[in-house]
């Protein structure tokens, strides 16, 4: 029992196999990927895997304090970011196997052409709550 | 509302409905129903008689749930002739259920939650909090898990090791939310070793009643971990250790050790110890010598390293943390220990550290972070 983090970057990640940008997919191709993401987790909720999917916009804003009784500092967006975070899926597996497992069939997802992307995708941790039997 | 009664009658009542004819999932669907409308009812209206109220509307929604079912109408002769509720050995029917739910067949994850439901009378909404994952994919989980031990029969005898590890799950992972889960493990143990007599069944009951004992002592109040021995002995639940110690002693005498006898045995020993300074380590080494015969783990070998390090100096610690893969989760942050002891800050603040990047808890990273600190200001960087 692991939470795991499925990471899905706009770019910061290695180049996909098949990195054709989605907007020079048809529309079809589009409708397909949104239906394999959509079914992908419906699965997972089958199987009681399922705990969160997120996607984000790609454009952010970069907050910092800037002092007692100033507003926060805004700046960005920064084009020259390297890692664009693109969205999350969180799972509750068994295994780090399993976890890995999944993320291949996630990275399978369709593209141009009908074709798996083959994305990279960032399988990350989550730290846990302290075990009671600690020696 | 006495909730814990209310779920100790679970795995009797759902053993009614099994041996009325009712299959597994079907029956403990119904009794979960009795169970959410149980804690809907009776703060306002408490029965006179719990037990029978339980069998009584979890009976009905079983039937209303079979009726409902039309796929399922050859189980409509069970309506025309509901049998008188005979005597049922609700000890038994008990036992069955553990082994039932901790299957073979499932993963960790599905036995802990359906042995939380159908054993525990947990909702799926509790056990969804417990671990932080939506309702739906618990509930999905729960079900999942019944599709394949329905097959099952209640009258087979199971294997209680795998109900062990279970119940070890229970009470050694999770968060506290609403559902104490520590708590819980160690009411389903007491269950189960009122239902079967078996030396491991006591070794894992003990282990859990020693190290609860401590629990209130293991974090700060800001949540941050106290070790072991930093701990205040005087806040340990005597209670709690005496009986543990007890159930252990009477286990051991029947000469049937087990992991979790011997595990319980170290726990007795720092239970045992007024102070971290008094701590018989000779002891403690020598029941982990037992442990690594018994289960060859490495994570034991590794704990076993920390005692060797105590009792005979940290440099024999050393050598025998040597002899294992550093790739070990807590290696790093056993050498950075042991290399304190040994006068070495500088390696110790930099294993602190790797530890604090490897630690699988937030809880520990922040106290391996925190010892890196203490030694760096101290060493100087």
């Amino acid at each position: 029992m692991a939470k795991y983090l499925l990471l899905k970057h706009y770019r910061g990640g290695p180049a996909a196999v098949n990195d054709v940008p989605m907007d020079r997919w048809t529309p079809e191709e589009i409708s397909a990927h949104m239906q394999y993401m959509h079914d992908f987790a419906a699965r997972l909720e089958g199987t009681g895997e399922f705990v969160d999917g997120q996607a984000l916009a790609p454009e952010g804003t970069w907050v910092r304090y800037d002092g007692e009784g100033r507003p926060p500092v805004t700046d960005g967006p920064f084009a020259e970011t390297k890692d664009l975070i693109a969205g999350w899926m969180v799972i509750d597996v068994d295994s780090y196997e399993r976890a890995i497992e999944l993320a291949g069939e996630l990275s399978a997802a369709p593209g141009a052409g009908g074709k798996p992307i083959h994305e990279w995708l960032e399988v990350r941790p989550f730290l846990t709550a302290p075990p009671t039997i600690t020696e | 509302m006495d909730e814990a009664l209310l779920r100790s009658l679970t795995p009797t009542v759902l053993g009614v409905l099994v041996r009325r004819g009712a299959d597994f999932a079907a029956a403990e669907d119904a009794v979960q129903d009795a169970l959410v409308e149980a804690l809907r009812v009776w703060p306002a209206d408490p029965p006179r008689d719990p037990k029978g109220w339980l069998v009584t509307v979890a009976w009905r929604r079983f039937l209303d749930a079979t009726r409902a079912d039309a796929a399922r109408r050859r189980r409509e002769d069970l309506v025309d002739e509901e049998p008188a509720p005979g005597p049922v050995p609700a000890v038994d029917d008990t036992l069955q259920l553990y082994f039932l739910c901790a299957h073979p067949s499932l993963t960790p994850s599905s036995a802990v939650a359906l042995t939380l439901r159908a054993v525990g009378g947990l909702t799926t909404r509790q056990i969804a909090q417990a671990y932080l994952v939506p309702e739906a994919t618990m509930a999905q989980r729960i079900s999942r898990a019944k599709r394949t031990v329905s097959g099952g029969r209640l009258d087979q005898p199971g294997d209680v090791a795998t109900v062990l590890r279970v119940l070890y799950l229970v009470f050694n992972e999770g968060y506290s939310g609403d559902v104490d889960l520590a708590a819980e493990a160690i009411r389903l143990t007491r269950q189960l070793a009122a239902a079967i007599d078996h030396p491991e069944v006591a070794g894992l009951l003990a282990l859990m009643l020693l190290h609860h004992a401590r629990r209130a002592t293991r974090t700060a109040p800001d949540g941050s971990l106290v070790p072991l021995a930093e701990q205040d002995r005087r806040r340990w639940d005597t209670t709690s250790i005496a009986e543990g110690v007890e159930i252990l002693q009477a286990a051991l005498a029947r000469d049937r050790l087990g992991e979790f006898q011997a595990q319980a045995a170290i726990a007795a020993l720092h239970a045992d110890a007024p102070t971290a300074e008094e701590t018989d380590w000779v002891q403690i080494v020598e029941w982990y010598d037992e442990l690594t015969r018994l289960t060859d783990s490495p994570v034991v070998r590794l704990n076993r390293a920390v005692a060797v390090g105590e009792a005979d100096g940290p440099r024999a610690g050393l050598a025998a943390l040597a002899a294992l893969d550093d790739s070990l989760p807590r290696h790093a942050a056993v050498a950075a220990y042991l290399h304190e002891r040994d006068g070495d800050l500088a390696t110790a603040a930099r294993l602190y550290a790797e530890a604090a990047r490897r630690a699988p808890n937030l809880a520990e990273r922040d106290h391996l972070t925190r010892q890196a600190a203490r030694l760096n200001a101290r060493w100087g960087r």
